[in-house]
């Protein structure tokens, strides 16, 4: 401004040309839930407003993101970069069928979220900012599945961290703090690594835009060198445990359970699955060489995955710990997919990780149900619950249906598409796994069956006999907040199951995005990419 | 640590302070300041205040909440990107107004309107975070 005038020509530092408003939806996710969170923040003592705020903002939020994924699907792989700079240097965001279709299933298991917080979370937990924390967790959810930039990722993933711990301390409790602590101290451990990880390709490369370091390493000689073969290894422990596979899963069944159950609900749907796309762009889109290279690895880190998550929900009696390594098996499965790594393992992995986000939401909203029925999490108090109401039981038995894998429901398809694609590589032994913890996981989800819902009451009551069923329902049972959300989940678990075309369309094509990227490259950097 | 001389001296040396930080946001597009480092300042300034006067004559000083200062801070410095969506350009486009008052030049601009943002997000955040150590302190 006040300088020297200077003729600068901006057509070689900037985008002159301009932008289509379609092209806005790709920062709309993280826009409207930042905003939204924003004015939620400013609202907090308004604890009558707050639901009705947050949940028109979440519902903003899946019209937006469906209406990014739609124009995804008509227009390819979509870029926009902040202030109209040129990449590389211009920070970018891009949408691609991958993180397009996990950014709206993401924004609906959120909806679904704040719908059923509105029972769940009590005017306290409004005024500490539940709210606020859901749309921001969001914003950071959003913002990773959408970035091309290796450190904004970061940003995204400190931004959901930090309403994640907030979300994980709402009510105060002695044991969420010590949940909290677990969790807090293992997830500055992983994003320190990320860190590390991220300066060093940077120190490598001189770019962090994931297009052009893509193009960087596919012209080196040898791209599963020692220094970059370092550089994968952080990224995947650091990602790991984000994700809680097997070696540092130990976080999740012991910070899981603490927090209010819808709390639950999105950090079991979401939060690993951040870290298992992560994985996959990391490791697919920029590192290819280093994930071949790597392969044997990931798949033994996907079996002991498998089988722990699996074995460790067979011996939990209390029902949210046990859903905590069903959680765990099922990253076993999408790593699988990472360590088989053609565009069918990968597509695999990106529809396991939809069915998980959504059947893992929805059986934490069960078990959020079925205490609020019974007032116990633990299966020896259990009980009756067939009686007391066999629609609701029938919603159970489709979700461990899908959470096993077994047919019609989402869980079977993905679990046939990586299975096949485990043998079709000769990795027997990863198949053989995923089979093998499909099966431990149908015993763990028909011992929950029985105990909760089949025994006619508490630990102790003989066959054949019944306790009294009170009469009175729970207040908050009443009306479809607490229905509304369970149902639109588990219809969606059914719809994968009966329909699984539209889903495999998607994640092939999200899968071929990243394993065949040059649409990707082309959108970022231009034609000459 | 509430002497006479610090009880005295602290209204007068916040009050400074806060100026300052003012200072420092505005000088910050183009030389070394802005939002971030001015927004400590001011926060150091609550800070000070509440060591000298007490924690509750803070709260009545600043009138809205820490956090509801941080949740405007980060909605204006929001907005500040959206407004190049009205030009056809990419998100954070910085939009310029600049005229003339009196024969000075005033440049506004969105990238100011972000800086702010940022200024009152940690004046909140920092703020938030001392005031409720200092509140533990009396207790």
């Amino acid at each position: 401004m006040a300088g020297p005038s200077v003729s600068v020509d901006y057509a070689d530092a900037m985008i002159t040309a301009p932008i289509a408003a379609g092209d806005w939806l790709i920062v709309a996710p993280s826009l409207i839930t930042m905003i939204g969170g924003a004015l939620c923040l400013m609202l907090r003592k308004n604890t009558d407003l707050q639901p009705k705020l947050g949940i028109a903002l979440l519902g903003a939020l899946v019209l937006a993101s469906l209406a990014l994924l739609i124009r995804v699907l008509d227009h390819g792989v979509i870029t926009m970069v902040m202030g109209n700079w040129l990449p590389p240097f211009g920070i970018a965001v891009t949408a691609d069928a991958l993180g397009a279709t996990l950014t709206f299933i993401g924004s609906v298991v959120a909806f679904c979220a704040g719908l059923f917080g509105m029972k769940t979370v009590n005017s306290s937990g409004r005024r500490y900012g539940f709210y606020p924390f859901l749309l921001l967790l969001m914003t950071g959810v959003c913002g990773s599945f959408l970035t091309a930039d290796v450190f904004n990722l970061y940003v995204w993933f400190e931004v959901l961290l930090i309403s994640s711990y907030g979300l994980l301390v709402l009510g105060n409790d002695r044991i969420q703090l010590d949940g909290a602590v677990k969790y807090g101290v293992l997830n500055l451990v992983g994003t320190n690594l990320f860190l590390i990880a991220t300066g060093l390709l940077y120190g490598i490369f001189g770019t962090l835009n994931m297009a052009d370091i893509a193009t960087k390493v596919a012209a080196l000689d040898n791209p599963a060198s020692g220094t970059l073969a370092t550089v994968a290894a952080l990224y995947f422990l650091a990602f790991a445990m984000k994700a809680a596979a097997f070696p540092v899963n130990f976080w999740l069944p012991a910070s899981y359970h603490t927090p209010n159950i819808v709390v639950s609900a999105v950090f079991a749907g979401l939060l690993t699955k951040v870290g298992v796309y992560a994985l996959i762009r990391i490791f697919v889109l920029i590192l290819p060489a280093s994930r071949e290279y790597m392969a044997d690895v990931i798949g033994l880190v996907a079996i002991l995955t498998l089988m722990t998550g699996a074995l460790g929900a067979l011996a939990q009696t209390e029902l949210r710990r046990l859903l905590g390594f069903l959680v765990i098996a099922g990253i076993g499965s999408m790593l699988a997919g990472l360590a088989v790594g053609s565009t069918l393992a990968i597509s695999g992995a990106i529809f396991y990780a939809v069915h998980s986000i959504i059947v893992m939401t929805a059986l934490y909203l069960a078990a959020g149900i079925m205490n609020m029925m019974e007032g116990s999490y633990n299966l020896r108090q259990l009980g009756g619950l067939y009686q007391r109401n066999v629609a609701f039981a029938g919603v159970f038995l489709v979700l461990a249906f899908a959470v096993s894998g077994l047919p019609p429901f989402s869980g079977f398809w993905p679990k046939v598409i990586l299975v096949d694609a485990a043998f079709g590589d000769e990795r027997f032994w990863l198949g053989a796994a995923i089979l093998v913890s499909g099966f431990l996981t149908t015993m763990a989800m028909g011992r929950v069956w029985i105990y909760a819902f089949w025994r006619g009451g508490p630990e102790g009551t003989a066959d054949g006999q019944s306790v009294a069923v009170t009469a009175s329902s729970p207040p908050e049972l009443a009306g479809g907040a607490v229905w509304l959300p369970l149902g639109v989940l588990t219809a969606l678990v059914v719809y994968f199951g009966i329909q699984p075309e539209w889903m495999i369309e998607l994640s092939t094509r999200g899968a071929s995005g990243v394993v065949d990227p040059l649409g990707y490259l082309r959108s970022v950097l231009g034609e000459q990419g | 640590m509430r002497t006479v001389i610090f009880r005295t001296i602290a209204p007068y040396l916040a009050a400074l302070m806060v100026l300052f930080s003012i200072f420092v946001l505005l000088r910050g597009h183009n030389e070394p300041g802005g939002g971030f480092i001015g927004g400590l300042i001011a926060a150091s300034a609550l800070a000070i205040f509440g060591i000298a006067c007490g924690v509750a004559s803070v709260r009545r000083a600043i009138v809205f909440h820490p956090m509801g200062i941080s949740g405007f801070g980060l909605f204006i410095g929001a907005l500040a990107g959206v407004l190049s969506f009205f030009n056809n350009q990419a998100f954070m486009t910085s939009q310029w107004l600049i005229f003339d008052f009196f024969g000075v030049e005033v440049p506004l601009s969105t990238p100011l309107v972000f800086d702010i943002g940022v200024y009152l997000v940690v004046v909140g955040a920092i703020g938030s975070i001392a005031l409720a150590l200092e509140e533990r302190e009396a207790d």
